[in-house]
């Protein structure tokens, strides 16, 4: 049973990961160009049918994709790995399968307190999920997609560490 | 300018930083 778990773990690991990132990289790549257009088409429908009915779907995949990508990692770590021994860098273990895994772990880390605690919340505030005004709305939406392009910027060395604990480093 | 208004510039940002730590773990590692 042991020995499927694992494989199992994996498995979903990347399924959740790719859903994650994938819709990372669509906010950051085709929706936020997209609502920049369609605000300044004036002729055109505008931006509100992607805030209606795309945005808060995309959001809800995007935010507990994270989440699943992110404890199937853990526990993937703690099996296969160490989980500790992961998040100090294999420090004093002379393991550089685990210090490349752990640089991984902790660049997923923060991205998952990114899209949790910074982009989420404001997100909702720029959606109107929550009450929130024109000021409100416009520094939240400054917050919310720094974050993302933080995320955006950090999932390039995370992909890296992530694979190259298994396949090696770039150089 | 933030580099992270722009796509480009976050790519870029990216890459830098994948080189950067990249070096780190290297040290750490002792690799």
């Amino acid at each position: 049973m042991e020995n499927f778990i694992l494989p199992l773990d994996r498995w979903v690991h990347f399924l959740s990961g790719i859903t994650w990132i994938g819709l990372l990289y669509y906010f950051n790549f085709v929706q936020v160009p997209a609502l920049a257009a369609a605000n300044a088409d004036k002729g055109g429908p505008g931006p509100a049918a992607i805030s209606k009915y795309v945005a808060p779907r995309a959001l809800l995949w995007f935010r507990w994709a994270a989440v699943v990508t992110w404890l199937s990692g853990a526990i993937y770590l703690q099996k296969f790995y160490s989980l500790h021994g992961a998040f100090t860098l294999g420090m004093g273990q002379h393991n550089p399968a685990l210090t490349t895994i752990g640089m991984g772990a902790w660049l997923g880390t923060i991205m998952l307190f990114n899209v949790w605690v910074l982009i989420w919340p404001n997100q909702k505030k720029v959606l109107g999920m929550v009450a929130a005004t024109d000021e409100e709305k416009a520094r939240a939406r400054r917050v919310a997609f720094l974050a993302s392009r933080t995320n955006t910027m950090l999932s390039i060395p995370m992909l890296l560490f992530m694979g190259a604990a298994g396949h090696g480093l770039l150089f | 300018m933030n580099p992270l208004d722009t796509i480009s510039g976050t790519i870029i940002a990216g890459v830098v930083l994948a080189f950067i730590l990249t070096y780190v773990i290297k040290l750490i590692a002792g690799v």
